[in-house]
């Protein structure tokens, strides 16, 4: 049966594209089918991060309001058959979306997918509840920063009241990605530990993504960093995540990039 | 700042100060803004009580909360598999 995933985090920045763009590929990679569904609509950018801007013809808004088919406005990722892509609009408003017309939506990528994940925006207004609206799975993106920490913890009280699953009384899984993660700066007393985030929220962590030069590279070239740096630091601790989302049990652990003798040496001294 | 303290932050870092700022902020939000997750709390609570004598499906529970003007009601449904309910009554 399909799942419904929400990358939500409240603050803006922390890394929910980047996040949906990496989940979503690397559970295309393990032959699952797949569809990410940009929420942000008037400020899109999963396309861009996906590198299929210029792909786009059709998008969620056409489809919530009957103007295309949902055939019509996903998009096959060419490095990945199993993978498709949602994009929302640019020009229209958020107001666009209607209650029924996303219900609609979900309901007709449900059948098609074993995976939709769905690319909140940021905020906590209508854009952000509707994306959450019928998760089955929500992915809590933060950094180990005050104001997004902050976020996050209101996010989750949207989750447990706004969604379907919570109105009925149901569970909704609800899980942590700590990104941008420095494990030198948190051992020195100048970042918060991951411990610290995960007390303050009270969730389960679903991977720590360190820090990293290579997520850039990939958004720089149009590609998911699980695609274009699979054995690089971030894109390993998102295949963990992946591997959890699908059940398995994977030790949690922080990866990190391999460095040559003299890069180690050249860190540890700038540090 | 005065010294005692920039002492005290170089030697322990910036982040347990963080830590702390963020519990009394929360707590205090979090009552605000009702992050109550009673329910939420409740059927966690509820679930590992019943985890303990029966194997239960966490998908088979619901957890409700109605309120109204004068009563409130909680509806706790939980469907039990055969075998194990059996069990239950024998035990």
């Amino acid at each position: 049966m399909a799942k419904v995933i929400v990358v939500t985090s409240g603050k803006g920045g922390v890394g929910k594209t980047t996040t949906t763009a990496a989940l979503g590929a690397a559970l295309a990679k393990t032959g699952q089918t797949v569809c990410v569904v940009d929420f942000d609509v008037g400020l899109r950018n999963l396309d861009l991060i996906m590198g299929a801007e210029r792909r786009v013809v059709y998008d969620l808004i056409n489809v919530v309001q009957g103007d295309a088919k949902l055939t019509q406005a996903l998009i096959r990722d060419k490095r990945l058959d199993t993978l498709s892509l949602l994009p929302a609009s640019q020009t229209r408003d958020k107001d666009a979306l209607t209650d029924e017309g996303v219900a609609r939506v979900i309901g007709e990528l449900r059948e098609k997918f074993d995976w939709v994940i769905c690319d909140s925006p940021a905020g906590i207004e209508r854009g952000a509840t509707l994306a959450m609206r019928h998760a089955d799975i929500a992915v809590v993106v933060t950094n180990p920063e005050v104001s997004s920490v902050r976020d996050s913890d209101r996010i989750i009280g949207l989750l447990d009241s706004k969604t379907e699953r919570a109105e009925k009384g149901e569970r909704l899984e609800k899980h942590l990605i700590l990104t941008r993660y420095d494990p030198g700066r948190a051992e020195r007393g100048e970042m918060l530990k991951i411990e610290d985030v995960l007390e303050i929220l009270s969730i389960p962590l679903l991977a720590v993504i360190p820090e990293s030069e290579e997520v850039l590279k990939a958004s720089n070239l149009g590609s998911p960093v699980t695609l274009n740096a699979p054995q690089s630091a971030p894109a390993r601790a998102y295949a963990d995540a992946v591997r959890r989302l699908k059940g398995e049990t994977v030790a949690m652990t922080v990866p990190s990039e391999k460095r040559s003798l003299l890069g180690k040496l050249f860190t540890r001294r700038a540090a | 700042m005065n010294l005692l303290s920039f002492l005290s932050l170089s030697r322990r870092g910036t982040a347990p100060v963080a830590r702390e700022r963020l519990q009394i902020l929360l707590a205090h939000e979090r009552t605000a803004f009702g992050r109550s997750d009673l329910v939420a709390i409740l059927r966690e609570e509820i679930l590992a009580v019943i985890a303990k004598h029966v194997a239960i499906d966490q998908e088979k529970v619901k957890v409700t909360m109605e309120r109204g003007e004068a009563v409130s009601t909680l509806g706790v449904d939980i469907e039990l598999p055969d075998s194990k309910v059996a069990r239950l009554a024998s035990a």
